[in-house]
Parts: C-alpha cells; structure tokens; sequence
C-alpha cells in the first residue's frame, strides 16, 4: 500500500510526509481534543467570567438539570429533531421517488429543490419569519382569501414557535436527502423494478419490498447527518425566534451560547456543551464504527 | 402502459406534486424577493405573495448602506467586505493545507498515518460548542480576539478536516503504481504531487473551494462568538439588522439584506451546483 516503507536512509524527503502532517496533527491535536478535554476540566469547576480551577464535581451538571431553561432546550430538541427528521425523510424520499420516473425537467426541479441548501440559516430564519409573521405574512394572506378568522401566530405562541423552527429546517435540509435517496435511486438496477413489475406486484409494492431495503444505508446515512444537524441547530433558532418567546424555543446549542457568552456563566456553559457532546457521540461512534467496517469488507 | 388511461392519471400526479413541492421550495425565495422591491406602505396594504406594483429600489439602497445593525447604521456593505476578508484566505489556505493532507494521508502513509486520519474524521462531527470557549481563551492570549485575523485562523483550524477528508478520498482513487514509477525515476515527494496530482485535481479543488466557500461564506456561530464591533461576518450583521428594533420595522429592508447576505451562496449554486452537490454528499456520507 504504502509507498514510502521501502527501506531507504532518513533523509529530509523520506520525513516530508510526516513534516507535511505535522502541524495539521499538532493543531488537530490541540485545538480538538485538547480543547475537548479543556472544556470536560472546565465543566467541573465553578468558574464564571473567567475560568478557574476549584474542582466542585459535578456541581455544574447538576445546576444544569435543575436549570428549566435547559429542560426546555432537550425537550425542544426532542421534539424538533424527530420532526425534523421523520419529515425531511418522508418528504426527500417521496420527492426523489417521484424524480426518479423518468421526469422531463429533472435537472431544473432538482436544482428547486435543493438550493435553500446553499443559503445560511440565518438567511433561512430571516425569510421565515417574515413569511410566518403574525399580522402582515401568511395570517394576513389568508384572511384577504376571504377567511377573515383564520389565525397563524405560531411564532408568537410559547407552545407553538419550535415548529416554526421545524417548518424551516425542513424547508432547508429536505431538499438535501431528496439528493442523497436520488443518488441511492440511480445505483439500483432498473431490472430489479421491472422484474417484481412482471411478477405482478404494483410499483408501490415493488418499492415497498424491494427498493427500499435496498436504500436501508442511505436512510442509515440521512438519520444521522440529520441528527447531527438537529444537534448542532444554532443560527436558524437565533435568527428565526431568538429563543422565543421567552425562551420557548431554545435548542441546547442556544443555551450553551447564551451561558456561556452572555450570563457568564462559564461552568454551566461547559457542562451544557459536555452532554451536547455526548449527544453526538451516541450517534457518531456506532456509525463511524459501521462505516469503517463496511469500508474493510466491501472494498 | 396496461392501461393508458390511468398511466396517464399516474403521470398527473405525479407532475402535480413536483411542481407543487417546486413551488413551495420557491416560495420564501419569491417572497423575499418581491417584499424587499416593494415600499413599507405596500407591504401593509397588500399581502405576501402580490407582485410589487410599484417597484422601488428603497429597501436594496438602505440594506446595503445605511441600514442600523446594532448602534452603528452603515448598513451591510462593510460587513459583506468583512465576509470576503474572512471567507478568501481561509478557503485559500484550508484548500491547499488539505490537499498536501489528502496527498500524504492517501499515498504516503506511516505508522500512526491512519489514526491521524481517523481522529480528524472524528474532528468533522464534534459539536463546536464543545471547543468554544477554549479557542476564545486562546484567540485572545494571541491578541486576535475580534479581529478577522482570528476568524480566519478559526475556520481554517475546523475546516481542514473536511478539506483533508475531501482530498484523500479522491486522491485515494489515484493509482499508487504511478507514485512508484515516478520515484524510480527519481522524483520527489512534492514533483510528484506538482505533475501527478495537480493535473487532475481540478474537480477536487473545485469541490472543496465551493464546499468551504459556502460554510464559511454562511457561518454564524464562529462569528457571532468570535467577532467584535467593526469586524463581524455578514450573516451576524443581517441577524442584528432584523432583530434590532429602532422605529418602525421594515420588512422590504430585513428581505433586501437576507437577498444580499445569500447572493454569493446562490450564485455559486447556480453557476456550478453539480460540483455543490458533490461536496455536499462527499462531506456528509463520507466519499
């Protein structure tokens, strides 16, 4: 495999590779564990503006959980993530299936449907609450069809602004997992279609049993690059509700930037991040570890 | 193709719901669009999805040069050039920092070589919120607190991991046979790199340059935690735009600055998405 184990001097361009490496690996080594470890450190002290160093255990884990704020931040990241999740999949699925019956059009409805991808979220927030806008945007254009008391105030209401988070996300993310079942579509033989079609099942059924077991890693895929979006959701809250109303629909990445940034709050911040992180890593591991083995067997 | 009557109806339905889903990813684009040429007036009078009926440049002119985002009201052109001067050296030197990576990583690997890869790969899922408040500590012992300067060593520290992810995973694909004839014939490590993997690396650079063109171009965290008054990135700018409240809110003016702050995204989306979507799904899944 490798080239350079062929037995040769140490000279300089027999070390350029681990030279080329080396600052790379140095800062990763850093600037990600390190700092990792820095933050776990940090989250057991009881540090405020300034990090300090007097260890209280688990102190600042426990503030946390007896936090309300926090209890709403997971619970909103419970609810935004399924729905966000289970629709961007029903609907990227269902669009890509559509896409993939010989569509006149394809290219320009595929480029449609994906461009909300390129765009930051805070642009995504700022179009969306306009649109949402109780008073001037989609209440407003409903009462002048005619239903004078139709009412849309999601973004104002306590219980309802974290599905205005999810009606963007969606808007925003749905058009990439159309990308990546399209993709998945394109690898399976059309033979496979035509014979279950023979055999007299419908095409729904034919999907049914025989495409999409076939598309279970893209679905693998999709679940956890989407999680990993839900987990990470940060810009579309701050631009589209700011947390609100109060702070109705924070996410916990909200959270940490506001303990950590604006109250001071250094030790929570910490620990808010830490079981963020562990998040993520109860997603990540088992898939990197999957994706790795199957990289091994299959090539 | 049994029967041609409800072919056809199948057909319909399905032309229906493309287009109906087509529009509804068109919409906020549409609205954003005819809400920022329209006056305040227009806006409270008619309703979101009417076509300006008297188009005016109001809204582009004020978001662009006076608009108040926060105390200041310059409007976003200051800003938009802070986004260049964080967004050119950083895709610049993430690119090539990845590229001689994904060259090593891919065809000259040692002991540990792996592992490297592994833990950086790692990297690319880290929450970031996880290395927030260390890298402030340590932008501000290097004096880069609030300066482009840092906002640029930031990005490309948490970027090459996904350029060096890109890279190898194309350079991968190059075959090795080619790097040990060229060092029979006694070429170097970097002559290799210069007149094997350079001539095709094009598609690769392109991909790159347009996936970290596009996360850095529309970050909003690293800028709004490492930014400071006079040097925030556009997308932080936009947000204080709309959500500062002084006098009256004007919404043609919050659309005309969402329309600028995601031109260049766009225009790079349009002018060469498939390699956008190659990035996409080659930084996602893992090539």
């Amino acid at each position: 495999m490798s080239v350079s184990k062929a037995k040769k001097p140490m000279t300089l361009e027999s070390l350029l590779p681990k030279i080329v490496l080396a600052p790379t690996t140095a800062v990763m080594l850093v600037c990600m564990y390190g700092f990792m470890i820095w933050t776990g450190a940090l989250s057991f002290t009881k540090s405020r503006m300034l990090p300090q160093w007097d260890f209280v255990g688990f102190d600042q884990y426990a503030k946390l959980f007896a936090n309300p704020r926090w209890d709403v931040a997971l619970n909103n990241l419970v609810v935004f993530g399924v729905l966000f999740i289970a629709v961007s999949l029903l609907l990227g699925l269902f669009l890509a299936i559509l896409l993939d019956q010989k569509i006149r059009l394809e290219g320009t409805l595929r480029t449609i449907y994906l461009y909300p991808m390129a765009v930051s979220f805070v642009v995504t927030g700022t179009a969306w609450k306009w649109i949402l806008n109780p008073g001037l945007g989609l209440e407003k254009l409903v009462r002048d069809l005619g239903f004078e008391n139709f009412e849309f105030r999601w973004l104002v209401e306590q219980d309802m602004a974290i599905y205005t988070i999810v009606i963007a996300a969606v808007w925003q993310s749905s058009g990439f997992v159309m990308a990546m079942f399209l993709a998945g579509l394109r690898g399976v033989d059309d033979s496979l279609i035509k014979a279950a079609e023979i055999d007299g099942a419908s095409k729904m059924k034919a999907y049914w049993y025989v495409i999409l077991p076939i598309l279970r890693p893209v679905f693998f895929s999709a679940i956890v690059i989407l999680s990993h979006i839900a987990i990470k959701s940060f810009d579309l809250v701050q631009a589209l509700t700011g947390g609100g109303p109060g702070y109705a629909s924070d996410l916990p990445a909200n959270f940490m930037y506001t303990y950590a940034f604006n109250r001071a709050q250094m030790g929570v911040g910490a620990s808010s991040a830490m079981i963020m992180l562990m998040g993520v890593l109860a997603i990540i591991v088992p898939y990197l570890y999957s994706e790795l083995r199957g990289g091994k067997n299959g090539r | 193709m049994v029967a041609n009557r409800s072919f056809n109806l199948g057909r319909l339905f399905i032309y229906g719901c493309l287009l109906a889903f087509a529009l509804f990813y068109l919409a906020p684009l549409y609205v954003m669009l005819t809400t920022s040429f329209k006056d305040i007036e227009e806006i409270r009078s008619g309703n979101l999805l009417a076509l300006p009926q008297d188009p005016t440049l109001y809204a582009w002119i004020k978001a662009w040069s006076s608009a108040c985002t926060g105390s200041e009201c310059q409007g976003l052109a200051p800003f938009f050039m802070n986004s260049v001067k964080i967004v050119v050296p950083a895709v610049i030197l993430s690119t090539v920092i990845g590229a001689l990576n994904g060259y090593v990583l891919s065809k000259w690997r040692f002991r540990g070589s792996d592992l490297m890869f592994g833990m950086l790969l790692f990297g690319c899922f880290i929450p970031f919120q996880v290395i927030l408040l260390p890298m402030a500590r340590l932008l501000a012992e290097l004096g880069l607190a609030n300066t482009v300067t840092g906002l640029v060593l930031v990005h490309v520290i948490y970027g090459v991991a996904f350029t060096t992810l890109f890279f190898r995973n194309f350079y991968v694909s190059v075959p090795t046979e080619l790097v040990k004839a060229a060092q029979l014939d006694g070429a170097s490590f970097f002559q290799i790199f210069r007149h094997i993997f350079l001539p095709v690396s094009l598609p690769i650079f392109t991909v790159t340059i347009i996936w970290q063109f596009t996360q850095i171009w529309n970050d909003f965290l690293f800028g709004v935690v490492y930014s400071g008054p006079g040097t925030q990135p556009i997308t932080v700018a936009l947000n204080n735009l709309v959500n500062t409240s002084m006098g009256g809110k004007e919404y043609n003016v919050d659309m005309a600055a969402a329309v600028i702050a995601a031109l260049p995204t766009l225009l790079v989306y349009i002018f060469a998405g498939k390699y956008f979507v190659r990035g996409l799904t080659a930084g996602a899944v893992k090539g």
